[in-house]
């Protein structure tokens, strides 16, 4: 009796509770809308109020009204592509001895310190950059100044590399035991067995793991913003790598602050706001898509 | 005899050539992290005051302590964790026990995926647009906190989606089978057993809140005040904003207060990151299943 007095009462309860939960659950798709929309809102009138051809001109001059992105999204480009290339060697080359190599006790070491490089704030990253790896390389490569895009490139690269180990790790974990027992049988060496069938095997998942590590480079704002020197200028020649540079994301830090709401300067930061916005949806939904692909298959295969 | 051992022999020499490679790939990986820490600690460590961490900082910064600092970034953590846990949690649970394998999920985990991948500058023009000036917030820790929350969610929710995923089924169909209901199942019987991962995630989502600066630039966070914050309509003071403008926007500043700094919030986010592993591996020891 007692139990059917209750059962109502609880039935409700259940019905409350699982609505709000489901409202959270959907929040997340609301917050990307939400995003978009107030980006879009505050961004756009750039495209009405600023000539298309001082936005796609090569000076970046807010002050006389030059807003010109193309040396931004250069210099965007040139410290990405150069942290990527970085951090690619070194971040697959530890995730394959964390995972193929490595003892047991020697993993349980080094994966609490990769943990710890992901957890250091880039803010911390840039502020040892402009005390120690700006003045060192300026005296060892020589240069008029350290603060250039191959500075940081390698803060950059430092940045990308823990998330690199962890993608690309947990890729050659998912690689089913069989397959390295396998190559071992046929007679080849350990060596052997990682290059021509374990990493084989993980690719798609380690393809994921550099688009993650490249879409985490792109977004870095602080450290990238102290070490670069903050020159938004077209590179001269080969060596831009050894000059200063801004990036997208160095210019919306280091000039909103200053602009006045709702002037075209605010809109131009707001417009390259949505450009990074894309930029790292179209990075973010191909990492998510390669990575469906794979495990799609691979269920194919092993049922 | 030789000859069939040439290739052999070649091939164990590529094999030992290699494994050096790679171990000495991992040891230049790993070796600046530990020695950039060791090196802030060394540096840090002898500003460390009483006055440091509990006095204003005077006379333009360059001397005094950074209390405001700390109460600020304190604050922010606070503030983010109010918002981002209970909605992180409930998010992750929904995907976890309710969500079905259709087109409705697949848009969740894109969106997911894609709040996880926006760059930390954009969250700081979102809250701008939204909080400070749409919803008329002001540079306050409120504005700061809902935009550090949004950017934490993605942690939180993931994290708890896959903490209560291996939770196995077996618990689900003993308590429905005893009568019951779902909430009361995953309340009473899935929660409790996926706990220490929750609360691990949460604890590394709000310690990358803790140190971002990007988010919080133009949405709450200011070069100095003489007095701690009173509501949370008010800016704060914090550390990471406070040492990018310690390095970067005074000349002349004692290299000893920089360094401590820095320090304090590395102790800050480590300490966290520490409590985290440790929860975990502890919760791993234990578990029966």
């Amino acid at each position: 009796m007692k139990e059917n007095r209750m059962a109502p009462k609880k039935q409700i309860g259940d019905t409350v509770i699982t609505s709000i939960i489901k409202v959270c659950g959907y929040s997340s798709i609301l917050f990307v809308g939400l995003i978009l929309v107030f980006l879009l809102k505050e961004g756009l009138p750039a495209l009405k109020d600023v000539p298309i051809t001082s936005l796609f001109s090569i000076r970046w001059y807010p002050i006389e009204g030059l807003f010109g992105i193309l040396p931004l999204i250069f210099g965007t480009l040139l410290v990405t592509i150069s942290a990527t290339l970085i951090a690619l060697p070194f971040g697959l080359g530890t995730a394959i001895f964390i995972s193929e190599v490595a003892p047991r006790w020697i993993k349980e070491i080094l994966k609490p310190i990769v943990e710890i490089l992901a957890g250091i704030p880039s803010v911390v990253l840039g502020f040892i950059g402009i005390l120690v790896i700006v003045p060192f390389f300026r005296k060892f490569l020589d240069l008029p100044t350290g603060l250039t895009a191959f500075t940081g490139a390698v803060l950059l690269g430092l940045i990308a590399i823990p998330t690199i180990v962890s993608v690309a790790e947990d890729a050659l974990n998912t690689v089913p035991p069989g397959y390295r027992q396998a190559g071992l049988a046929l007679g080849a060496t350990r060596w052997q067995t990682i290059w021509g069938v374990t990493v084989p095997a993980a690719k798609t998942g380690i393809l994921t793991a550099v688009m993650l590590g490249i879409g985490r480079a792109l977004g870095e704002t602080m450290a990238v913003m102290m070490v670069t020197g903050n020159a938004p200028v077209l590179p001269s020649g080969l060596n831009a790598i050894f000059e200063p540079v801004r990036t997208m994301t160095a210019t919306i830090a280091s000039e909103m602050g200053e602009v006045a709401t709702g002037s075209q300067h605010y809109q131009v930061l707001f417009l390259i706001g949505i450009l990074l916005f894309l930029l790292s949806l179209v990075i973010n939904i191909t990492a998510s898509a390669v990575s469906t692909k794979q495990r799609k298959r691979a269920e194919r295969i092993l049922s | 005899m030789s000859s069939l051992n040439e290739p052999r022999r070649k091939t164990r020499i590529v094999e030992g050539l290699g494994f050096s490679l790679l171990r000495l790939v991992t040891l230049v990986t790993v070796l600046p992290i530990l020695g950039l820490v060791a090196y802030i600690i060394f540096m840090g460590a002898p500003s460390f005051s009483w006055q440091f961490l509990t006095a204003a900082p005077s006379n333009g910064m360059r001397e005094g302590g950074i209390l405001p600092a700390i109460i600020g970034t304190l604050y922010l953590t606070l503030g983010t964790a109010l918002f981002s846990v209970p909605l992180g949690v409930a998010a992750g649970i929904y995907i976890a026990e309710y969500a079905q394998d259709n087109r409705l999920t697949r848009l969740i985990r894109i969106a997911i995926i894609n709040l996880a991948g926006i760059p930390s500058v954009v969250y700081g023009l979102f809250g701008l647009g939204l909080f400070v000036l749409f919803l008329k917030f002001g540079t306050s820790i409120l504005a700061a906190s809902l935009t550090l929350s949004i950017m934490t969610l993605p942690v939180i929710i993931s994290t708890t989606e896959e903490a209560l995923r291996s939770v196995p089924n077996s618990f689900r169909v003993v308590s429905t089978s005893l009568g019951a209901t779902r909430w009361q199942t995953i309340w009473k019987v899935i929660l409790p057993q996926g706990l220490p991962g929750i609360i691990t995630g949460i604890i590394l989502g709000l310690e990358r809140a803790a140190g971002e600066t990007a988010p919080i630039l133009f949405t709450g966070a200011t070069f100095f005040l003489p007095e701690l914050p009173t509501s949370v309509m008010d800016s704060t003071m914090a550390l990471p904003y406070h040492i990018f403008v310690i390095s970067t926007q005074i000349p002349g500043m004692p290299i000893k207060i920089q360094y401590g700094t820095v320090l304090v919030l590395l102790i800050f986010v480590l300490g966290m990151n520490l409590v985290a592993t440790i929860i975990r591996s502890r919760a791993r020891a234990k578990r029966q299943w």
